[in-house]
C-alpha cells in the first residue's frame, strides 16, 4: 500500500484526480463520444470558474481578506462585455476574422480595466479599514455585493441581457463522430493560458516570490524590507480583473445574463477555492477542473443530483484533506 | 558608542501592558545578549524594535535616528534583521527562494555566499530543497543565513538555541562569534550557558522592565544577581 502511495505521489499526487474521475465517468457513460463532449465541457466550465476564483484565493492566501463582494467583479465584468459586444455587433457578425477579434480584445479589455479600477476602490475604501477583522469583512463586502447589485440594476435593467457571441466562436467543429463546441474549446485555452501567466509570475518573478512568501508569513515577509500593503493592492486588483474576465467568458458561455450571476457563481467560486486550499493558484485549477467535470458528468448520469453535487464533493474533499487539496503551505 | 538606543519603552498588547519601561543602550559590535524568565518581555522588545509592535510611549532610535513610528519595511531597510523565535522561514520556498528574497536586488553577491556556505554547509547541501522539509537545525541556519545575506549594521535574534541538538547549538555559537566580528547581534536568549560564551555585555528584563544591565563577564561572577533575576524559584 506505501509503494502504491509513493507511485502515486511521484505521477503527480492529487494533480491525478480529475483523470480517476474521468476514468470511472468513462466507465459509466458507456458511450465514448458524449464522454469526450462532456469532458471537454467540464474542462471549460472549470476554466472560466479558474477564471473567478484564482483572484478569490490569492486575495484570501495573502491578504487573509473573506471577501464576498468577489462575484460583484464577476457580474460587473460581464455586463460590461456585453454591453461592449453588443455595441460592436457590426464587427462580431462580419466574416472578417480580424473585426471578430477586435470586439472580443475590447469586450475583455473593457471588463479587465473595470474590474482593475473597481479592485483598487474596493480595497482602498472597503476592504483597508477592516483588514484582521473577519466578521466586519463578511458583513460590509455582503453590504457591498448587495449595493453593487443594486447598480447592475439600476443600469442594465432586470431583464435577462442576451450576449452576442463573436461570428468565429459560434458553432462546433468534429473530430470522429466527436462534436466539440468552439467556445468550449476557446474557454478552455484561455484559462490555460492565463493559469500559464499565472504559475510563471508566482514561480518565476520575484513579485510572484514575494507574493507566494506573503500567503505565508506577511510579517516576515515585511522584516525582510518589503511594504506587503502595496503589494495587497496589486494582488487585489488582479484578483478582481481576473474575476472581471471570468465574468466576460461566463457571459459568452451562457450568451443570456441576469444581474443574480455573480451570486450564482459566489457558490461554486467558493467551493472550489475551499477545496483547491486557499491562497494556491495549482489547488484553485485542481479544483476548478473537479468542479465542471463533476458537474458535467453527474448532470448526464444523474440530473436529480446535478445541483448538489459539488456540495457533495466539497464535504468529501474535507473530510479527507481539511486544508484542501493543494493548500500553499503556511 | 551606541547602535541601539530604547528610551522608556512601553509596549502593550491588546489591553494587556507587557513592557512597562524599558531602556537600554546596545553598544556597537559584539553580542548583546538580553536575558529574561518566560514571559518577562523579551520577544516583545525585538517586536517592538521591529516596528512589529508599536511602542506608546517611548522611542526608539536606531544610530541617531529615531525609528519609533516607521514601519516595519523602512526598518528593515535602515539595516536592521531579524530572526524570530519561529524562525518565520517560508516553507513552501527553497532555500534559494528563502535567501534570495532577502537580497536587496534579488541577485546574490558570490562572497557572501560562500561565507554562507561555510557556516551552514547544509544550505548548500539542501540549495533546492523546499523549507519545510528541512530538520529545526537546518531550519534556524537558513533563518540566520537570511539575515546576513546582505551586509547588516544590526541583527535581532529570538532564542536560537530552542530546541536545537548540543551540536547543531555549537555551530550556531561559531556562526554567531564569526557575524559579530562585522555586525552587531542583540539576542535574547534563555540558554544561560549559550549567552554567556558569546555575550560582552547583556541585560536582564524582568516583568517588562529592565531589571539589570552590565558586562556578561561581571554578571557571570555574581552568581546571587543571576540566582534573583533568571532563576524560576525567585
Amino acid at each position: 500500500m506505501e509503494n502504491i502511495t509513493k507511485i502515486v505521489e511521484r505521477l503527480g499526487g492529487v494533480s491525478l484526480l480529475p483523470v480517476a474521475v474521468a476514468l470511472i465517468a468513462f466507465v459509466l457513460i458507456g458511450a465514448p463520444s458524449s464522454w469526450v463532449t462532456l469532458t471537454i465541457a467540464g474542462l471549460a466550465m472549470g476554466m472560466m470558474i479558474f477564471l473567478m476564483a484564482s483572484g478569490l484565493s490569492l486575495v484570501f492566501g495573502l491578504m487573509d481578506v473573506m471577501n464576498f463582494g468577489h462575484s460583484a467583479f464577476v457580474s460587473f465584468g460581464a455586463f460590461i462585455a456585453a454591453s461592449v459586444l453588443a455595441g460592436l455587433s457590426g464587427w462580431l457578425g462580419s466574416d472578417l476574422i480580424i473585426l471578430n477579434v477586435a470586439a472580443l480584445f475590447l469586450a475583455f479589455a473593457a471588463a479587465i480595466l473595470f474590474g482593475m479600477a473597481a479592485g483598487w476602490f474596493f480595497e482602498a475604501v472597503i476592504i483597508k479599514p477592516v483588514y484582521k477583522d473577519h466578521l466586519r469583512q463578511i458583513l460590509i463586502t455582503m453590504g457591498a455585493l448587495i449595493v453593487a447589485e443594486q447598480m447592475i440594476l439600476a443600469i442594465w435593467g432586470g431583464t435577462p441581457m442576451t450576449v452576442p457571441r463573436p461570428h468565429f466562436l459560434e458553432g462546433s467543429f468534429l473530430i470522429g463522430d466527436v462534436t466539440i463546441e468552439v467556445y468550449r474549446s476557446f474557454a478552455f485555452l484561455l484559462g490555460l493560458a492565463v493559469y500559464v501567466v499565472l504559475y510563471l509570475t508566482l514561480n518565476r518573478t520575484r513579485i510572484g516570490l514575494l507574493i507566494r512568501a506573503g500567503v505565508e508569513n506577511r510579517e516576515m515577509v515585511e522584516a525582510l524590507g518589503f511594504r506587503i500593503d502595496r503589494l495587497f493592492v496589486g494582488v487585489f486588483m488582479l484578483g478582481s480583473a481576473l474575476a472581471a474576465m471570468g465574468g466576460a467568458m461566463w457571459a459568452g458561455y451562457e450568451t443570456l445574463i441576469t444581474p443574480a450571476l455573480g451570486g450564482e457563481m459566489m457558490i461554486v467560486v467558493f467551493i472550489v477555492v475551499i477545496i483547491g486550499g486557499l491562497g494556491s493558484i495549482e489547488g484553485t485549477l485542481l479544483g476548478a477542473i473537479m468542479v465542471g467535470l463533476m458537474a458535467n458528468y453527474v448532470g448526464y448520469l444523474a440530473p436529480k443530483l446535478a445541483l448538489t453535487s459539488n456540495m457533495i464533493l466539497m464535504m468529501v474533499i474535507l473530510l479527507w484533506r481539511p486544508n484542501g487539496l493543494k493548500p500553499a503551505v503556511k | 558608542m551606541s547602535i541601539l538606543s530604547l528610551k522608556t519603552m512601553k509596549t502593550n498588547i491588546g489591553q494587556y501592558a507587557v513592557l512597562h519601561d524599558v531602556t537600554l543602550d546596545v553598544p556597537q559590535g559584539g553580542v548583546f545578549v538580553l536575558l529574561g524568565r518566560n514571559g518577562a518581555g523579551k520577544t516583545t522588545t525585538l517586536r517592538s524594535i521591529m516596528g512589529l509592535w508599536r511602542p506608546s510611549p517611548g522611542s526608539v532610535f536606531f544610530q541617531g535616528q529615531d525609528i519609533t513610528t516607521l514601519h516595519t519595511a523602512d526598518i528593515a531597510r535602515l539595516g536592521i534583521s531579524y530572526v524570530p523565535e519561529n524562525m518565520g522561514i517560508f516553507g513552501g520556498l527553497t532555500i534559494e527562494e528563502n535567501l534570495v528574497l532577502a537580497t536587496a536586488k534579488g541577485k546574490f553577491d558570490k562572497e557572501r555566499l560562500e561565507r554562507i556556505y561555510t557556516l551552514f554547509p547544509a544550505l548548500e547541501t539542501f540549495w533546492a530543497k523546499q523549507a519545510w522539509s528541512l530538520s529545526g537545525g537546518q531550519k534556524q541556519m537558513l533563518a540566520v543565513a537570511r539575515a546576513i545575506i546582505e551586509p547588516r549594521e544590526l541583527i535581532l535574534v529570538d532564542e536560537p538555541t530552542k530546541g536545537l541538538a548540543p551540536s547543531i547549538i555549537d555551530a550556531m555559537a561559531d556562526a554567531f562569534r564569526e557575524i559579530a566580528e562585522t555586525t552587531t547581534i542583540l539576542l535574547v536568549e534563555q540558554n544561560f550557558e549559550f549567552a554567556k560564551s558569546l555575550g560582552r555585555d547583556m541585560a536582564v528584563i524582568d516583568d517588562g522592565r529592565i531589571a539589570h544591565s552590565g558586562s556578561m563577564a561581571d554578571f557571570v561572577a555574581d552568581k546571587a544577581l543571576q540566582d534573583r533575576l533568571l532563576s524560576l524559584s525567585a
